[in-house]
C-alpha cells in the first residue's frame, strides 16, 4: 500500500474529499453490464490484484486517518453506534484479534501486533496510538473490543451471532451506513433485518444468502459489491441523523450534479469467527463522484444506462427519486452511445 | 471445501483411553498454533490408505483456550468400513495427517439461562471441549453421562476433577438409566438441552423434551452418521457425463471423489446438508440416511444427501 494519508479530508460541512487519480484507478465499480439487478454476486474473498481494494482483507487507502476521525466524531456524539448484547463479547474479542492480525501481516509499515500469551502489544502508527492489553480482559483497552478496534478501521461492522438456524444482528460499530441503523436493528433476525429490501424476498436472494452463511467457514471469508447513491461524499447518512442530509436529495442540479451526486460502493465482507462461531459482516464504503467517475470513460457510460434502466422499485429504496433523473440527464453528456465491454474493468 | 484448503498435522501422542477409545493428540507440522474455534466443533481427518481415502468427522475435545494442540476421540467401530480402523491400526505417533479447519454445527446457545449436557459413550467428545468454554462462567450447567461400565467412561477423571458435582454417571453394567423426563420437566426455563451419542439416545431425549413442552429451538442434538454400508450400485453424473460405480463399503460421495468430481461438503455425516445434491432421475429408490432433509423431501425423492445416502435400482442420474 503506498498511498498517502490526506488526514485533513472532511466527510461533513465543507466535504473536502475527494480521490486522487490512484484511487479513482482502483475504485470498485459494482456495475458488470450496463444494466443492473440483484444477483448472487458473492465470491470467496482471497488476495485480489496488488493494489485492488481486494489485495488485502481490510483495505487502508488515503483516506484512513480521516476516515477514522469522522468515526471517532460521531461515536463521540452518538455512542450508541456501537452496540454489543452482553452474550457478544467473545465475538468482540474475536473481531479485534482478525482486524488487528490481518492489518499488521498486510501493512508492516503501519501496524504491528505482537503477543506474549495473552498479553498483547499493539501499535498503530497512522493514528499514534500504542496499547499494552491482555487478551480476553476487557478492563485492559480504553473501550470495548469491537468498539477499540472499529475506530481504528474504515468501513462498517457488524457481528451476528448464530443460533437456532438463524443469524442475529447482536454487536456492530456502524457510522458509515447507507440509511439504516444498527441501534433500530440490535436483536434481529437476518431477514427481520433485512426486511425493507424491495424485489429481492421475492427472489429468495435472503433464503439463499441465510442458508449460504450458516454455513460459511472459518479460513473462507467471502465478499460481495453492493451500491448506492449519496448527495455530497457523506459517510454517515443515518435515519439518525437524517434532517440533516435527506434535504441535500433536493439540492441536485445539472450545474452541481457532477460534483453533488456520488456513487456509493460497500465492499462487503463475511468471516466465520472462530471462538464465539459468529459471523462478522463488513461493510466498507467507498465514495466516488459522478465527474471523478467519468474520467473513465467506459464508467460514465455504464453509470448512465444502469441508472437510466434501473428498476423502479430500486430507484425508490435507494432514495435516489428527487435526483435520479438530474443525474442520468449530467451523465447523459458521457455516454456516446459506443458499446461498453463486459466487466468492471476501466477497458 | 477441498483438500487443497487442509492443514498438515503430525499426531504427537496416542493413548487407550477406554477398551473401544483412542485418544489422539495433533500439532501442526509447522510447529504454530492450529485455529481458534469454539466447544462443539468438529474437524475432518483426511486419511490416506493404501487403496482408498477416508475422510471422518471427529469433534474437538480438545480446550478451545489452547491452541498448540488439537485432541479427538475416536471409537473403534465394529461395522466399520475402514476409518476408524484405520485411525486405530495403522496411524502412529509421528505419522502426519491432514485435517479440515473446525466446523462447528452444536454450538452451545449464547443467550441460554442454563445448559443441560447429555452425552452417550464417545458421545461425551464435543461435551469436553464445551465445558471448557462453560467452566467459569455465569450460566448454570450440568453434565449426563451414561456409559455401558465404568472402564468405558472415557475423561471422566479430568471432568470430574475440575467440574465436580455437576457430572453426573450412569452406568448400565449397575442398572443405572438416565430418568430423562425427572430430568427435563423440572428444569428453570430458559434452558437448552444438548444430546451427542447414540441415535436410541438422541431420539429418547428430543422426543422426551417435546413432550415435556420444550420449544425446538431449545432441544441440540448431533450425531455424525458413518456412512452405512448397502448395496453396490451405479450413479450417472449428468455435468461431468460420468458413472460411476459405488461399492457396497465406499459412500456415494467417496466413489464420486474417487471419479475426479468435486462434491462440497462440510461435515460428512448427513447433518449440514451442504451436499445437497439434485436428483435428476430415478429408477428405483433412494436410501435416505442423513438428518437434513425433512421426512416429505425424502419423499419426493428429488435430492439426495451423497455423504450417507445410497440407492436401489436401475437408474439414478445426478445434477452433478
Amino acid at each position: 500500500m503506498s498511498a498517502v494519508f490526506k488526514p485533513d479530508e472532511t466527510f461533513r460541512n465543507d466535504f473536502t474529499f475527494r480521490n486522487t487519480p490512484e484511487a479513482i484507478k482502483r475504485f470498485p465499480m459494482p456495475f458488470p453490464e450496463d444494466k443492473y439487478m440483484y444477483s448472487v454476486n458473492i465470491e470467496p474473498h482471497t488476495p485480489g490484484a496488488k493494489g485492488s481494494v481486494n489485495e488485502f482483507a481490510f483495505d487502508v487507502d488515503e483516506h484512513y486517518v480521516a476516515e477514522c476521525r469522522e468515526r471517532a466524531l460521531v461515536l463521540d456524539a452518538e455512542p450508541l453506534r456501537f452496540q454489543a448484547l452482553p452474550h457478544m463479547m467473545s465475538a468482540q474479542w474475536d473481531c479485534l484479534e482478525l482486524i488487528m492480525e490481518s492489518l499488521a501481516r498486510d501493512y508492516p509499515p503501519h501496524f504491528s501486533l505482537t503477543k506474549q500469551g495473552n498479553h498483547w502489544h499493539w501499535i498503530n502508527r497512522p493514528l499514534g496510538l500504542d496499547q499494552q492489553f491482555i487478551f480476553g480482559d476487557v478492563d485492559t483497552l480504553p473501550q470495548q473490543p469491537l468498539d477499540y478496534i472499529c475506530r481504528q478501521a474504515q468501513g462498517d461492522f457488524v457481528v451476528m451471532d448464530q443460533r437456532e438456524g438463524d443469524l442475529w444482528t447482536e454487536a456492530g460499530v456502524v457510522t458509515a451506513q447507507a440509511d439504516w441503523s444498527l441501534d433500530f436493528d440490535v436483536g434481529m433476525t437476518f431477514k427481520e433485518w433485512h426486511g425493507p429490501v424491495p424485489l429481492a424476498h421475492e427472489m429468495h436472494v435472503f433464503d439463499r444468502a441465510l442458508k449460504f452463511l450458516l454455513n460459511l467457514r472459518l479460513g473462507q471469508p467471502v465478499r460481495r459489491l453492493n451500491w448506492t447513491m449519496t448527495v455530497n461524499p457523506r459517510l454517515d447518512t443515518s435515519p439518525e441523523n437524517y434532517p440533516h442530509w435527506g434535504v441535500d436529495r433536493s439540492r441536485v442540479t445539472l450545474e452541481n450534479a457532477g460534483d453533488l451526486a456520488h456513487l456509493r460502493v460497500e465492499l462487503q465482507g463475511l468471516w466465520r469467527l472462530p471462538r464465539s462461531n459468529g459471523v462478522l459482516f463488513g461493510i466498507r464504503c467507498y465514495l466516488i463522484s459522478m465527474r471523478e467517475l467519468v474520467t473513465v470513460p467506459k464508467w460514465g457510460r455504464r453509470m448512465h444506462r444502469v441508472l437510466k434502466d434501473l428498476h423502479p422499485a430500486l430507484v425508490d429504496y435507494k432514495g435516489l427519486t428527487r435526483y435520479r433523473d438530474t443525474v442520468v440527464e449530467w451523465l447523459s453528456a458521457y455516454d456516446d452511445g459506443a458499446p461498453t465491454s463486459s466487466g468492471t474493468a476501466p477497458e | 471445501m477441498n483438500d487443497a484448503q487442509t492443514l498438515a498435522v503430525e499426531v504427537k501422542a496416542i493413548e487407550q483411553i477406554t477398551p473401544l477409545i483412542k485418544h489422539f493428540t495433533l500439532a501442526a507440522v509447522d510447529g504454530g498454533d492450529l485455529p481458534a474455534f469454539s466447544g462443539g466443533s468438529h474437524i475432518i481427518v483426511v486419511m490416506r490408505g493404501a487403496s482408498r481415502v477416508h475422510r471422518n468427522p471427529y469433534s474437538l475435545l480438545s480446550s478451545p483456550r489452547q491452541l498448540s494442540h488439537y485432541e479427538i476421540g475416536v471409537r473403534r467401530m465394529e461395522e466399520s468400513r475402514g476409518g476408524s480402523h484405520f485411525m486405530h491400526d495403522s496411524v502412529q505417533v509421528g505419522s502426519s495427517l491432514e485435517i479440515a479447519h473446525p466446523v462447528n454445527l452444536f454450538g452451545l446457545d449464547k443467550i441460554a439461562r442454563k445448559h443441560v449436557l447429555i452425552a452417550g459413550g464417545v458421545g461425551i467428545t464435543p461435551f469436553v471441549a464445551q465445558l471448557e468454554d462453560l467452566h467459569g462462567g455465569t450460566v448454570p450447567y450440568e453434565l449426563h453421562y451414561s456409559v455401558r461400565s465404568p472402564e468405558h467412561a472415557a475423561f471422566l477423571d479430568t471432568l470430574r476433577s475440575r467440574e465436580g458435582d455437576r457430572v453426573h454417571m450412569y452406568y448400565d453394567s449397575e442398572g443405572h438409566s438416565i430418568d430423562f423426563e425427572g430430568l427435563l420437566s423440572r428444569q428453570p426455563l430458559g434452558t437448552h438441552v444438548y444430546v451427542c451419542g447414540p441415535a436410541g439416545l438422541i431420539s429418547r431425549v428430543t422426543n422426551t423434551a417435546k413432550s415435556c413442552g420444550w420449544p425446538n429451538s431449545h432441544i441440540h442434538w448431533e450425531q455424525f452418521s458413518a456412512p452405512p454400508m448397502g448395496d453396490a450400485f451405479e450413479a450417472f453424473l449428468a455435468r461431468s457425463q460420468l458413472t460411476v460405480h459405488v461399492p457396497p463399503d465406499q459412500s456415494l460421495m467417496e466413489s464420486i471423489e474417487a471419479a475426479g468430481v468435486e462434491v462440497p461438503y462440510l461435515c460428512r455425516g448427513g447433518v449440514c446438508g451442504f451436499c445437497q445434491t439434485r436428483v435428476l432421475e430415478l429408477d428405483g429408490e433412494l436410501e435416505h440416511n442423513d438428518h437434513f432433509l425433512s421426512d416429505a423431501d425424502k419423499a419426493k425423492g428429488k435430492s439426495i444427501m451423497p455423504c450417507v445416502s445410497r440407492a436401489h435400482g436401475k437408474r439414478l442420474v445426478l445434477d452433478l
